[in-house]
């Protein structure tokens, strides 16, 4: 196989994401309108409530829709790489997945293109609930909405890996749900999302540890430095390190010696 | 046999309840048609999976085309062309988009896949629903469209398990005549799946599965006088009738 077979690869991978994603207009909707809903609703109704003090990168008070702005986008990539995780437990109850382990190409390569492809689409959401929520004042100058790209890449293969990794263990569908409800909530709620270190810190030491070691805290405060136009490096090594290891283990998973095509329940 | 196409040799497998293959092994020529007849659950799925690279089996060989499935899995599934028993359709993509995946996936480019898809569509007479959705196919077309897809990327092999299964009649009688004429006309080897009779005709090699054991194997003839049965149907029963080992 030749360079070019992988770029024809990758490209075709691409390509379907692209055409699905297109083809199930609600999930783009979702995407969207989950964000909003927080942004617009409960932002507004707790910014008396929860006043940020001034945090890095911050230099001056901020609204706390600008505060929660991240952590946002954090969650527009957190679903993305969950429903990408059901996609791929769909496309193994359907068979479909057996047309992409089929191919000469090496398996790694196989699912690293999927994980690509799955990051492609969150940021293409990202930036869609970036332009609607200018209109409501959250912006950022044109060097944070440039240095935010790189930065979405890697915390959207972080999240896209551990929806991988996630989809190599669940035996089916119906048990997808359940899980989803022990990943997506402990990761937003313990992290600096809705509310600085400092705040859980005050409130309980146990918990603003957990949320420190959590990798999507570090997503979170990656792309929240991006938006300002500065770089977080322990955060960024983190999120790094997360994706390195959610997606090795994600490989292993799939290795065919595991028979994890086996696992139809 | 010199020059296999596909080459088997003391394959096992377990998923843990106990052996689903037992020390399995049988060669596949070129340009020849390949029977493996097995009634449910004697293990063909599961030796199609271990081809394919689904699964690795921890003992014995595959080679197709004289790669090692496991060692040269790249070279192998080149040569493989693939219709598994459970449709494996993208059913919201329309046919055209289905082809041009699996093209995509074998590294073709977009002119050559565009000129074999018109090929091979064309071949099984399903070029006029190129754009319609796979979903609104019934289930005979969807069973061409796979064959068609699996024979893009000009495999050497072609591995169809239990193609016919849900098809009315007249559907099946297409299909198994369609693969027999790609044997005898293209060259490609074949290995058929199934636990249906009728689909296996006189010119025929047979490899027979019971219980995860090859118990028979040789031309239509050396099965029967194995089996001490003058017809393919009474050797079945008879080859089959052992009660599980």
């Amino acid at each position: 196989m030749t360079a070019a077979h992988y770029r024809r690869c990758f490209i075709g991978i691409l390509k379907r994401e692209a055409l699905r994603f297109v083809q199930q207009r609600e999930r783009f909707v979702a995407a969207l309108v989950r964000p909003l809903v927080w942004l617009l609703i409960f932002a507004a109704g707790f910014r008396q409530v929860l006043g940020v003090s001034i945090v890095p990168p911050y230099e001056t008070y901020i609204l706390y829709e600008v505060y929660i702005a991240p952590g946002l986008i954090g969650m527009v990539q957190l679903f993305n790489g969950m429903q990408s995780s059901l996609s791929m437990v769909y496309d193994r109850e359907m068979g479909s997945m057996k047309t992409l382990l089929v191919s000469p190409l090496p398996r790694w390569f196989l699912l690293v293109s999927k994980l690509l492809a799955g990051t492609a689409v969150s940021i293409l959401q990202v930036y869609t609930f970036l332009f609607v929520a200018w209109f409501f004042d959250i912006d950022a100058a044109w060097t944070g909405y440039l240095l935010l790209l790189p930065v979405l890449v890697l915390t959207g293969m972080m999240m896209g890996a551990l929806g991988l990794l996630l989809s190599s263990a669940i035996r089916q569908l119906e048990n997808f749900a359940g899980v989803m409800n022990f990943v997506i909530f402990p990761m937003f709620f313990l992290s600096t999302a809705l509310y600085p270190l400092w705040r859980l810190q005050e409130t309980s030491p146990f918990l603003a540890r957990l949320a420190d070691w959590n990798p999507f805290t570090h997503a979170v405060e990656s792309i929240r430095f991006a938006m300002a136009g500065k770089i977080n490096p322990e955060s960024l090594g983190i999120t790094l390190s997360a994706l390195l290891v959610f997606g090795a283990l994600a490989i292993v998973g799939y290795n065919p010696a595991r028979g994890t095509m086996a696992r139809k329940g | 046999m010199d020059n296999p196409v596909l080459e088997v040799a003391g394959l096992n497998y377990d998923f843990g309840k106990g052996p689903v293959l037992k020390d399995v092994g049988f060669s596949v020529g070129p340009g020849s048609f390949a029977v493996l007849l097995g009634p449910n659950g004697a293990g063909k799925t599961t030796l199609i999976s271990l081809i394919t690279r689904l699964y690795d089996s921890p003992t014995g060989h595959i080679r197709v085309a004289g790669h090692d499935v496991k060692r040269q899995s790249g070279q192998a599934l080149a040569r493989i062309g693939v219709v598994f028993q459970q449709s494996t359709l993208d059913l919201d993509l329309t046919v055209r988009q289905n082809l041009y995946y699996h093209a995509a996936l074998h590294g073709l480019g977009q002119r050559e896949a565009g000129e074999r898809i018109e090929q091979e569509l064309g071949r099984f007479e399903m070029l006029e629903r190129a754009g319609e959705k796979v979903r609104n196919l019934n289930g005979g077309h969807r069973r061409r469209v796979e064959i068609a897809r699996a024979l893009l990327h000009r495999p050497d092999f072609l591995l169809l398990d239990e193609p016919t299964v849900g098809l009315d009649v007249p559907s099946r009688r297409a299909i198994v005549a369609h693969a027999h004429r790609l044997a005898r006309e293209g060259g490609i080897a074949v290995l058929w799946a199934t636990h249906l009779i009728d689909e296996v005709f006189d010119g025929d090699d047979v490899i027979v599965l019971h219980n995860g054991e090859i118990v028979a194997q040789g031309s239509v003839n050396e099965v029967n006088r194995a089996a001490g049965a003058t017809g393919i149907a009474d050797s079945f029963d008879r080859l089959t009738a052992r009660a599980p080992t």
